[in-house]
């Protein structure tokens, strides 16, 4: 069997989708996806369905099992069980075919010190196939995209933290892939560090149409990217959606209203705000007032009204809209710890 | 087609010839910004040339009236390419992740220890012109002339390459820094436990019997052929089969590991 038979990309050899996977249209399909470590089960029946030109955002606390799922669909980790296909090539028993469509940045920015970035972009270039003037055109892609400057021709071992993660970016789409995997990309950044990384991540998936699956235990860091997020805990997805649905599946508005002093009557006050349209539940508080809400700006006035009628005296009015730090907490009895 | 229009460039798989060029050009890159990894490899055995020479060298030339100086110094060159290895990289890399990083890559597998064993063979081959240039320098001079030599350096090329094993094997399996550079401690029983510095005929009973069996013994001989001896065909098969006896292990060893490393099932 010659190159192009076998890992070409003349020749179209993905999974048919006669048996029901590896849809062309998924970037990364899924099925009771399992890893196990000895006693220890890491991924635990995990379904995915990530659509081509996506960004996906994988969620969850450390040791929840987001980077052995990244490792079996980089083909460095072989499932214990279930199926999996990325770029429509299953990660077990098509490996090489899923190894030329992906990118990665794993968790730690995995360079080699002793080399000048150029010299590492160029030896994964050479290692992609890709011929001495594809791989000059694509360098230059690839540097302007993420910025390193004057710095490609020093040894890598003098950069920042954040010129790692960068040229670790680089790495990744030397060869164009069509789904970049990042492992927790903005770890240990600064904020700036961090904006940037966003910035190029929302650049390569709208300018390239590149699908990123992106890990990730900064909150915002999915609610600002990812299109979709999944929630993963003890090895298994918890939770699936756009971060505006999964707010609203699993976290409430709330109304919390700080009043003047010991209302007399907490009760009656209770009672009195818990018949409003849309209020869910109410708590009266030693000087404040919690009313949870399926639709917090509708119930905002009637609110602030029914208080005043009671003769509250009412210091401020706030509606706090959920946070996926409140979907996560709900959903994962934990929050998340940044490291940062 | 303009810089602009580099999207449409993709990967694929390279070759393995391709493969095989460029983990061991990268490997090749590193040696003149970390001289120090070669060093040792032409200052040890110049000093054991040296040191053996001045010590021994009346000694045994009265007792056989053959040239020591021809005699030692396929033990310096055992010393130059012995444990000669990237395996030192091999565990940088795979402690950096970087190991991770390639294998990800469409690279042949093989590909990523037969660079660097073939970054090997070059450093060895250039490490064996400053021993032949101090025996040179000594007075030693090959009766098998340039073809001799020839032969006398692709000899020592394998002979270093089929010692790389081991350390790969060690790397691959442990990650290990320490234990790579621990692995190098058992070349030394095996080398002494030779005639690499005294003729055979003088060893004492137990230790020429361990000598007859021990490969090196054969090693040596053979690369003492092509100097003082001629073009000994005995002499170059039983050395032939030596490197092969031990290359079998050592790669095996190797090949093991790798195929433990890159399992995916770790």
């Amino acid at each position: 069997m010659t190159n192009a038979d076998q890992y070409g990309r003349g020749r179209d050899s993905r999974l048919a989708p006669a048996d029901g996977f590896g849809r062309r249209d998924a970037a990364v399909l899924t099925t009771g996806l399992v890893r196990r470590f000895g006693a220890t089960v890491a991924v635990d029946g995990i379904d995915l369905d990530v659509k081509r030109g996506e960004i996906y955002g994988f969620l969850g606390p450390n040791g929840a099992g987001k980077s052995t799922l990244i490792r079996m669909l980089c083909t460095l980790l072989r499932p214990t069980a279930g199926r999996a296909t990325v770029a429509g090539y299953d990660v077990a028993t098509q490996p090489q075919q899923v190894r030329v469509r992906i990118g990665a940045a794993l968790q730690d920015a995995a360079l080699d010190d002793r080399q000048t970035g150029r010299e590492l972009l160029a030896l994964q270039g050479r290692l992609y196939g890709l011929r001495p003037g594809e791989i000059r055109r694509r360098l230059d892609a690839v540097l302007d995209l993420v910025a390193i400057g004057d710095a490609i021709d020093c040894r890598i071992g003098t950069y920042s933290g954040g010129m790692k993660r960068r040229l670790d970016l680089a790495a990744a789409l030397v060869h164009n892939p069509e789904v970049v995997f990042l492992d927790e990309p903005t770890t240990g950044l600064d904020p700036e560090s961090r904006a940037r990384v966003w910035a190029e991540v929302r650049r390569l998936n709208a300018a390239l149409g590149i699908t990123i699956f992106l890990t990730t235990q900064y909150l915002e860091e999915a609610d600002a990217l990812a299109d979709r997020v999944g929630i993963i805990n003890r090895g298994r997805v918890v939770a699936e959606g756009t971060p505006s649905a999964l707010k609203r599946r699993f976290g409430a508005d709330r109304i919390v209203a700080d009043i003047e002093g010991a209302h007399a009557d907490n009760a009656a006050t209770g009672e009195m705000l818990r018949h409003l349209d849309a209020v869910t539940s109410v708590a009266v508080e030693e000087g404040r007032v919690v009313v949870t809400t399926d639709d917090g700006p509708a119930a905002l006035g009637p609110v602030a009204t029914a208080l005043a009628g009671t003769g509250v005296g009412v210091r401020s009015i706030t509606l706090r809209t959920p946070t996926l730090d409140d979907v996560f907490l709900e959903l994962t009895e934990s929050r998340i710890e940044v490291d940062a | 087609m303009s810089p602009a229009d580099s999207s449409r460039i993709h990967g694929r798989a390279a070759g393995f010839g391709r493969d095989v060029r460029s983990v061991a050009g990268r490997a090749l890159r590193q040696i003149p910004r970390e001289p120090a990894s070669v060093l040792p490899a032409i200052f040890v055995p110049a000093f054991f040339y040296t040191v053996n020479l001045g010590a021994l060298e009346n000694l045994a030339h009265g007792a056989h009236g053959f040239s020591y100086k021809a005699f030692l110094l396929p033990m310096a060159i055992a010393f130059a390419v012995t444990g000669m290895s990237r395996a030192q990289m091999l565990v940088t890399d795979i402690q950096t992740g970087y190991f991770d990083r390639l294998c990800m890559t469409p690279i042949r597998r093989l590909a990523l220890l037969l660079g660097l064993m073939t970054a090997d063979v070059v450093v060895i081959v250039a490490l064996c012109i400053p021993v032949l240039a101090i025996g040179a320098g000594v007075g030693v001079r090959f009766v098998t002339g340039a073809p001799g030599i020839l032969a006398f350096i692709g000899f020592s090329a394998l002979w270093g390459l089929v010692f790389t094993g081991l350390p790969y094997a060690v790397a691959l399996r442990t990650g290990s820094p320490a234990a790579v550079s621990s692995s190098f401690v058992l070349f030394f029983p095996l080398f002494f436990l030779s005639d690499a510095v005294v003729p055979k005929q003088v060893l004492t009973g137990w230790f020429s019997d361990i000598a007859t069996y021990n490969p090196i013994t054969y090693l040596l001989a053979a690369l003492r052929a092509l100097i003082s001896g001629g073009w000994q065909t005995r002499a170059l098969l039983e050395g032939g089969a030596a490197l092969a006896g031990i290359g079998v292990v050592s790669m095996t060893l190797a090949l093991l590991a790798l195929r433990g490393r890159v399992a995916r099932s770790a």
